[in-house]
């Protein structure tokens, strides 16, 4: 069957591995343990919960955590159901850890089941710490990051992704800047406003690019969903009472430096008119923080490398296409959350949990549940679709861009290579784009220019943005930064 | 022309100066197949003394003097290769190859083993034998072979992508066969003559015009490491891996191939895997590539791995290039076959195809590389 590797006693398979200890990835592993598997949980956070239920660094965590947080009872019900499961020994967290690497059932390795191979989050791995994991099945629940535009000027400090800016306040407590504008699109831009003005800064201004109206459109979607509606809701009222401006049909086009020339003095605004058209308007506000977010970025380095196929979603993002059971095109792989289509934390805790149930092979047993949880699945799709279909990215984003604008910032790339290279160069897809300028070749491995050079690369051919634009420009070898002299450990 | 790698690329940059008209197709886009996924390494170095190395030191002095002016744009750049030996056997099998290359006027200089480190200062001590190649240089080969299209357009050349040919139309009389048309996705298009410039799929282009020729996929694997501040400044690789080249092995052969990229980037390979087409990462490779590379440069284990990426060598299997008419079907030509040298070997393939096209004398004998030899095998 097996090789034993010579001298390390082989570790004993696990039941079920779920990589990701956020909504979807606790959903599932509370699920699978409740259901009698032996379920690893691996999350490269020291503490579990995620992007979404981020906790302060450990240095300054306190009692009030929570605050803040939405949900804070159901993190707090399902943490303590892992932590008995944990007791009994039916569940075990690898804390801080990342997988780099993933062998399916049968390849190199040579073992009948999934191998995961771990790295220390950060700093260098202490020799308690698994170099491997293998489990019959595995569940995929990697999260998102910021989806990000090149705008003229992002590159200054003072410009933040909008999550990176929430991160700074739930993980250090620290306030980004005293003056900000929040801009980009989608209903994340509300409580990272919101958030902003309680914790002290000044937020001169939301701007979302769509217009409040695409809302009517689908408002029977959104009365099926109360909970959303009253969620947003209440930021409305905060930020109202905070008398944040909230603009609709607006978008930052430029942003300035102050005086010292070093750091965020001023944004120009623009209107997003009815014909899709930009238009640069003569307005600008004086901010030292600029926090971007055009919607999310599903993490996809995981499934890709597990070999599961994705496709392109509502909201132009690469996601993985997964079954009635969120059992991708692998079988005995399963995905659930934000990497099967953006949609947030109550439907990520539903597929989480029926990614467990499924990942357990108790399906049958739990009819009335899974009925439960696939009916929950939909309404929230549902939502999230009609919220995709409000918020798209303006269609003529890349009007705003300078032959100067970087469009990657890690290789210092501007638009007018990236142009020249369309044009004159005869890049006709993404991978081709990529390869002449380098965007996304550098630090970030796309995860910040990725979106922008494949769309810019579907703009240049006069096309849609496909999945073939996507892929080359989502990041596959190694799914974790790991050191060359790890690599050889195991 | 079938192909648009490198050596198509450059065919029609050349064949478009002999004012040939040309129409290049290419099922995917600009360079997708070997010619992206290789380093760009122009070398002498690892070539033993033979047709590949006269051709080699032809393209070296096309990359110097006729494209000389294009140099930046595909950012030419002449480092020079350090080529070491770990042990005493290795060092003499070294010192003899080098001596060798320097009949055939190969700028070869051996180093003293305590000297090496003035060279490259973060590679360990105690080798046995190094010796220098000034003339060893680089290219970025996706602008090269871009750019080469762009310079052919200009001068007329079509460049279709995403068009896939499909088959031939051939006249067939009783005394020959000749190709008139390649049929493709998008239609079929008449021509005098064919260039098979398709790669590692080069065996497949011969079976559609029903001719053999046994081209198949070597994989490589290259480590990409974090950006560094300039550490390593050569082509730096243990003497091994010229006979990693020259091997008839069919099973797994490493060998440690190190070099810095403008881009800060640290390159490391190298492998040689008969695999088909699998792209699939395989971590026992990867694994062989780092520790051998780790051997020269210890140093190298704290760096950060940030992605690897693997390619398919258009593998010949006496290691030669196939350049030349095809005298089975007249109107066919091959220019493939390069392996890992593709790149580096491009421009003189291309030159000198034009001038036997153009029905002139060749600067080098094209015999060593003629597809007669084999037209004794039968097809497989
Ligand atoms: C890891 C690695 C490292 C390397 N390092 C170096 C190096 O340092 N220096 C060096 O000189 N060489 C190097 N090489 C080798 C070099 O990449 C190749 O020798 C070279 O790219 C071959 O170029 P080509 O144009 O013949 O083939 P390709 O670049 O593969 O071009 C062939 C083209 O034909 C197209 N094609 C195939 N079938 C069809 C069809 N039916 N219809 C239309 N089009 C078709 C393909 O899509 C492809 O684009 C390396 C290779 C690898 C894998």
């Amino acid at each position: 069957m097996s090789v034993q590797r010579s001298g390390v006693a082989k570790q004993p398979a696990y039941d079920v591995a779920v990589v990701g200890g956020g909504p979807a990835g606790l959903a599932a592993t509370a699920a699978a343990a409740r259901l009698g598997r032996r379920v690893v949980l691996i999350d490269a956070g020291a503490q579990l919960g995620g992007q979404y239920w981020r906790h302060a660094n450990v240095s300054s965590a306190g009692p009030h955590d929570h605050v803040g947080h939405r949900d804070w009872e159901v993190f707090e019900a399902l943490n303590e159901r892992i932590r008995r499961h944990r007791q009994t020994g039916a569940a075990v967290h690898v804390a801080a850890t990342q997988v780099w690497f993933i062998e399916p059932p049968g390849s190199d390795a040579g073992e009948p089941d999934w191998t995961l191979h771990l790295a220390p989050t950060c700093g260098a791995p202490d020799d308690r710490m698994p170099r491997t994991v293998r489990a019959d099945r595995l569940i995929l629940c990697p999260g998102c990051y910021d989806r990000q535009l090149p705008i003229p000027g992002w590159d200054l400090p003072g410009v933040m992704a909008a999550g990176g800016v929430q991160a700074l306040l739930k993980g250090q407590r620290t306030l980004a800047g005293k003056r900000a504008v929040v801009a980009g699109t989608g209903p994340f831009l509300l409580p990272v406003a919101e958030q902003l003005a309680r914790n002290g800064a000044r937020v001169v201004a939301v701007c979302e690019a769509s217009r409040i109206g695409n809302w009517g459109r689908h408002l029977p979607t959104v009365a099926r969903t109360p909970s959303k509606f009253a969620e947003a809701a209440s930021y409305g009222w905060s930020l109202a009472r905070a008398r944040v401006p909230y603009r609709t049909g607006t978008v930052v086009m430029r942003i300035e430096a102050d005086s010292s020339g070093e750091q965020v003095g001023a944004v120009k605004l623009g209107r997003l008119g009815s014909d899709g058209r930009l238009r640069e308007s003569s307005e600008s506000l004086d901010v030292d923080l600029v926090a971007l977010g055009w919607g999310f970025t599903p993490a996809l380095e995981l499934v890709s490398a597990a070999g599961a196929e994705t496709r392109v979603d509502v909201d132009q993002s690469l996601v993985a296409v997964v079954d009635e059971e969120q059992q991708s095109t692998v079988a005995g792989l399963y995905i659930a959350g934000e990497a099967t289509g953006v949609g947030g934390a109550q439907l990520a805790l539903a597929e989480g949990e029926l990614a467990g149930i499924a990942a357990a092979d108790a399906t049958h047993l739990e009819r009335s549940r899974v009925r439960a949880l696939r009916r929950e699945i939909r309404r929230l799709r549902a939502f999230a679709v009609a919220m995709q279909r409000s918020h798209p990215v303006p269609p003529r984003w890349s009007e705003w861009l300078t032959p100067e604008t970087l469009v990657c910032r890690c290789e210092e790339v501007a638009y007018a290579q990236v142009s020249e290279a369309t044009s004159d160069l005869a890049a006709t897809d993404a991978r081709t784009l990529k390869l002449l300028t380098r965007c996304g070749m550098g630090w970030c491995q796309g995860h910040v220019c990725g979106f922008a050079t494949a769309t810019l690369a579907a703009a240049g051919q006069a096309r849609q943005l496909n999945a073939e634009d996507l892929r080359p420009l989502a990041k596959q070898f190694p799914c974790a930064p790991i050191r060359l002299g790890s690599l050889l450990e195991h | 022309m079938i192909g648009a790698g490198a050596v198509g690329a450059a065919c029609a940059y050349f064949l478009t100066r002999k004012g040939f008209a040309v129409h290049v197709v290419e099922r995917g886009a600009v360079a997708a197949g070997s010619s992206s996924a290789g380093e760009g390494n122009l070398l002498v170095s690892d070539k033993v003394s033979g047709p590949e190395l006269e051709l080699a030191l032809y393209s070296r002095a096309l990359w110097e003097q006729e494209l000389a002016q294009y140099g930046e744009l595909w950012e030419f750049e002449s480092k020079g290769g350090l080529v070491v030996a770990t042990s005493a056997q290795a060092g003499r099998a070294l010192r003899t190859l080098a001596a060798e290359q320097r009949q055939r006027g190969v700028d070869a200089r051996d180093v003293e083993p305590d000297a090496v480190t003035d060279h490259e200062p973060h590679i360990r001590r105690g080798l046995a034998a190094a010796v220098h190649y000034p003339q060893d240089a680089q290219v970025q080969p996706m602008l090269l072979t871009a750019h080469l299209l762009r310079l052919a357009r200009a001068a007329g050349a079509v460049v279709s992508t995403g068009v896939n040919v499909t088959g031939f139309e051939v006249q067939a009389s009783t005394e020959s066969r000749r190709v008139v048309a390649v049929q493709t996705s998008q239609g079929t298009l008449a021509c005098e003559q064919v260039i098979n410039a398709a790669g590692p799929w080069a065996g497949e282009i011969a079976t559609m015009a029903g001719v053999d020729l046994p081209i198949r996929p070597r994989r490589g694997f290259v480590l990409v490491t974090e950006p560094l501040p300039p550490t390593i400044n050569h082509k730096v690789y243990a003497g091994e891996y010229v006979a990693s080249t020259q091997s008839e092995h069919l099973g797994l052969e490493v060998s440690a191939v190190i070099e810095g990229t403008k881009a800060g980037t640290i390159l490391i390979g190298s492998s040689r895997e008969h695999v088909g087409f699998e792209r699939r990462v395989s971590l026992p490779v990867l694994r062989a590539i780092a520790s051998a590379a780790l051997e020269l440069f210890p140093r190298l284990a704290g760096v950060t791995l940030l992605r690897s990426y693997a390619g398919f060598r258009p593998y010949s299997p006496d290691h030669l290039p196939v350049v030349g008419p095809d005298t089975r079907l007249k109107g066919l030509w091959h220019a493939t076959g390069h392996e890992g040298a593709g790149i580096g070997l491009s421009v003189g393939t291309a030159k000198l195809i034009s001038q036997a096209m153009a029905g002139e004398g060749t600067d080098m004998d094209l015999a060593p590389f003629s597809p007669a030899r084999f037209e004794a095998v039968a097809p497989a």
